[in-house]
């Protein structure tokens, strides 16, 4: 399948030589694969997932009793603000990116994404921004002013510390890697289909992750522009916020929720996708109502950009307006609802087998829906009056991102482990995990729904004693402790799972195409690009129906009459040939046995992103040279990168390898592969 | 470019695949992206005309618009920027011909007629300036600034791709097929032309409220 054209492109010069075969830790450096790049945001992301975990059981710590001494207020403010911006922007956000880049590739037939070297810059400027914003730590002056930030609180006569400089330039390198992530995975799911692989055909969780990409698309430019406003007010005396100079106070609100209820659904919609795809495996049904779960999803998309006045209820809107929101608010639970059922109806009348993952997402299920009812009673307005900024929010946002978001993600870490690591985490300590995850949960936030009703408000860093609030308080720190017992014990699980032995590439008798291929998958992921011809190809391929409609496997010695089967996925005889041999360490063929052009790591990545922070120091300390140097880097690197052609052109032999390296021939080896050789264009793809 | 390929099967000929790699809807991922990107940008700029429109009128201290702006002027230097649309599409169209020579005039036109602009804006930030009108003046200079500031450096950015695409051509290391790489710079040229038309209007044509 490896045709073979001469292409009169020049060699590309360059400033390095590229590392077209690196081994060991710099291989991760420089990697472009989807699958490396995944688990790196994964593993990233979990670290920080730890960091902010910590981080709230300070804050349970200090609040678990009255007058509670272990941290002063200064200190609470930047640890509650550095837990939320962390578990938002640097947990559930880049946990959802990791799934898509190592699943979505795999779900739709494709050998990598759409933009190779673009989905590694996404990754380097995640890591990159995410340590600078905790680089502040160091300084001292880490960002204090909450995840949201609110302006003219933040500006400069209120704030005039680096804190909230560290914040504003954190988001906004966080937010390039949001928005050349979600251009990347939108490509890549319009463009890199598999044959046969409709729109209407996809896994779910790609349909998920391509409606959440379009929200970061059209949310991101929104609050970097608020975030460019702020930087303009602290750094150099602008007024957007200045009230003296007649600035609107709301407006940093209006355009911190116009992003702020989008990125609620960029957070939620992930998780969704995994849910519905770990439900209908784990029941053997299909999914309840598939158009609806995709239409609904993309009704939840358009309609999260018009509900973002809710959180803006105390703030004197105005009748209008409140009752416009209220409406909206209201209305967008229905396509919630929806798919609420359709869970249920999936779950209902299936052959349940209660696994780990299956019992994750029934816990997102669950708690979900109990944030989302208490997400209704914000839509009320004179409830919500009441309500804000009490406990009751942090309790509706908590069940909401942690009961909804977290379970469904470690629904997908149970599931998909096997296909990530060949290895399974052990079920046994993994409901464990469940159990005491959701006894911890439940009893931690639980009670904030009380003490909000109570009248405790959010951000107190001390409360006296006497309002009846120290009981459920002390409940809630305890079960913060048991939340991070759970989280050890996932960590223990994953430790030991390393010693476990290999798992068959379908562990869980599953449907969607990641599982017809090895676990872990081979760099080239498909050895033959797989002709899709149903939804849940991949369960079609093993069971047919009898006359009732319940699933009959299609047996074996039937293959062969088959010809079809053989020829469109080449997996069946690989299948056939695993099983033959059950004892034989098959050695996987790689891209080079297969002719199959993969595309070839790259150091500018990397070096693109790491402009991006010395450009931020420099501004912050009004140091402008180094500023200018950050630019510098990031732009020879953008120049670099263009320049390089996205596949090296192979060389004859490993022995090119050694000696000094003859200069590959003006003409490159390209194939016809979905996977894209072109070279990008000089806009910085 | 209308597209007129079908949507090729893994089965086209290597040849075709050259032109146009297969992909799922037969553009080409750049093409997708540089969409993508384009509408991204509409919601950046949509915000900050937002935040100029709500803070028309509210600057409690002068200068105020109508003393400073310039509208003969900056008619000019709209028309120079929207000249350059023109000349883009010319060189879009001699690369279609294979023309690289042809191509080169029409892209160093594009980009001069880019930098005449760039030139007109700093003159006229010098000039309000001197009349007063700083970033941390008044509300009006804030807005202003950065708004009309960020349409610079998005042209500036644009002129930056044209030479260097410049420089490709004239060292003969532009491809003859790459054709949409020209089609995709053009693109985002021609979408920061389109943008200064709506700030055109709404910053400078639709009249102040005081």
């Amino acid at each position: 399948m490896a045709a073979v054209a001469t292409f009169d492109r020049p060699a590309p010069r360059r400033l390095f030589r590229r590392p077209t075969h690196p081994t060991g830790l710099w291989d991760w450096f420089t990697t472009i694969d989807h699958k490396k790049i995944g688990l790196l945001y994964l593993g990233t992301a979990f670290v920080f997932f730890v960091v902010g975990g910590l981080e709230a059981l300070v804050i349970r710590l200090q609040l678990g009793g009255p007058n509670g001494h272990v941290v002063d207020a200064n200190t609470y403010n930047q640890i509650f603000t550095m837990h939320g911006t962390t578990m938002i922007f640097l947990v559930v956000m880049p946990l959802s990116a990791g799934l898509a880049n190592y699943l979505v590739p795999l779900m739709i037939g494709a050998r990598d994404v759409a933009f190779p070297r673009l989905n590694a810059f996404g990754y380097w400027v995640f890591v990159i921004g995410g340590l600078f914003m905790y680089s502040s730590f160091l300084f001292g002056h880490a960002p204090n002013g909450g995840w949201f930030g609110y302006a003219p609180n933040t500006e400069k006569a209120f704030n005039p510390a680096h804190n909230i400089d560290f914040w504003v330039f954190g988001l906004q390198i966080l937010g390039i890697a949001s928005l050349t992530g979600a251009i990347n995975l939108i490509v890549t799911i319009i463009n890199m289909r598999a044959p046969g692989m409709s729109l209407m055909r996809m896994p779910i969780f790609v349909w998920m992750t391509f409606i959440a990409q379009f929200l970061l698309l059209f949310a991101i430019p929104v609050i970097t522009v608020a975030l460019f406003e702020l930087m303009f007010d602290r750094l150099f005396g602008a007024n957007f916020f200045n009230i003296q100079a007649g600035a609107d106070p709301l407006l940093w609100q209006h355009l911190f929720w116009i992003f702020g209820h989008p990125e609620v659904y960029i957070l939620i919609l992930p998780a969704m996708g995994v849910v519905s795809e770990v439900l209908p495996v784990f029941t053997r049904r299909p999914l309840f109502g598939y158009p609806v779960m995709v239409f609904s999803g993309i009704a939840i998309a358009f309609m999260g950009w018009g509900v973002w006045a809710h959180h803006m209820f105390a703030t004197g809107l105005g009748p209008v307006a409140k009752s416009a929101f209220a409406l909206s608010t209201m209305f967008i639970a229905v396509p919630t609802g929806v798919k609420i059922f359709n869970w249920m109806a999936t779950m209902a009348g299936g052959k349940i087998r209660v696994k780990a993952p299956f019992l994750f997402a029934v816990g997102f299920v669950t708690m979900f829906t109990i944030g989302g009812l208490s997400g209704v009673t914000h839509a009320i307005v004179p409830a919500d009056t009441q309500q804000t900024d009490t406990y009751y929010i942090v309790a509706h946002f908590h069940y909401v991102l942690f009961g909804g978001s977290i379970f469904g993600l470690f629904a997908g870490a149970y599931y998909w482990w096997p296909k990530f690591t060949g290895k399974m985490l052990s079920d046994r300590l993994g409901k464990w995990h469940f159990w005491l995850m959701l006894i911890g949960f439940n009893l931690t936030f639980g009670p904030f729904h009380i003490l909000g009703l109570q009248g405790m408000p959010r951000r107190i860093y001390r409360y006296p004693s006497g309002r009846g609030w120290d009981f459920w308080n002390l409940m809630a720190t305890v079960g913060s402790f048991i939340i991070a017992f759970s989280v050890l014990l996932f960590i223990i699980n994953a430790v030991k799972s390393r010693k476990g032995a290999n798992v068959a590439e379908d562990p869980w008798d599953a449907r969607t195409l990641e599982w017809s291929i090895p676990n872990p998958p081979p760099e080239y992921n498909f050895a033959e690009v797989p002709i899709v011809t149903a939804r849940d190809e991949v369960w079609h391929r093993k069971y047919g129906e009898d006359e009732q409609g319940r699933p009959v496997p299609r047996s074996v010695p039937d293959v062969p009459s088959e010809p079809a089967r053989l020829e469109v996925s080449g997996n069946g005889e690989r299948e056939l040939d695993v099983e033959e041999q059950p004892e034989e360490e098959v050695r996987e063929p790689t891209a080079h046995d297969l002719h199959i052009h993969m595309p070839t790591p790259s150091y500018y990545p990397l070096l693109a992103a790491i402009g991006l922070p010395i450009i931020a120091y420099g501004l912050m300390y009004k140091a402008w040279y180094v500023a200018v140097i950050g630019a510098l880097v990031t732009l020879a690197s953008v120049y670099g990168w263009a320049l390089e052609p996205s596949t090296e052109p192979e060389e004859p032999e490993e022995i090119a390898e050694a000696g000094p390296a003859p200069e590959p021939e003006p003409q490159a080896e390209l194939e016809p592969a979905p996977e894209s050789a072109a070279e990008p264009a000089p806009t910085g793809s | 470019m209308a597209v007129t390929e079908e949507v090729k099967t893994p089965d086209s000929t290597p040849e075709e695949a050259l032109a146009h790699p297969v992909t799922s809807t037969g553009l080409s991922n750049e093409k997708i992206a540089m969409w993508a990107f384009l509408g991204s940008e509409c919601l950046l700029f949509g915000a900050l005309i937002s935040t100029y429109l709500l803070y028309r009128g509210r600057s409690v201290v002068g200068p105020f618009p109508h003393d400073v702006y310039d509208i003969p002027y900056t008619s000019v230097s709209s028309f120079v920027l929207l000249m350059s649309s023109l000349t883009m599409v010319l060189a879009l169209a001699a690369m279609q011909r294979k023309d690289q020579r042809r191509m080169r005039v029409w892209l160093l036109t594009t980009a001069l007629l880019g930098a005449t602009f760039i030139g007109g804006q700093v003159y006229e930030f010098t000039v309000f300036y001197r009349a007063g009108l700083s970033l941390h003046e008044n509300l009006f200079g804030s807005s202003f600034f950065v708004l009309t500031g960020f349409h610079g450096a998005h042209v500036t950015i644009g002129i930056l791709m044209l030479l260097s695409l410049y420089t490709m051509s004239a060292k003969g290391r532009l491809a003859e097929n790459r054709v949409e790489t020209v089609e995709l710079i053009g693109l985002y040229w021609h979408f920061v032309d389109v943008v200064w038309i709506v700030i055109f209007t709404m910053v400078y044509l639709v009249p102040g409220v005081k």
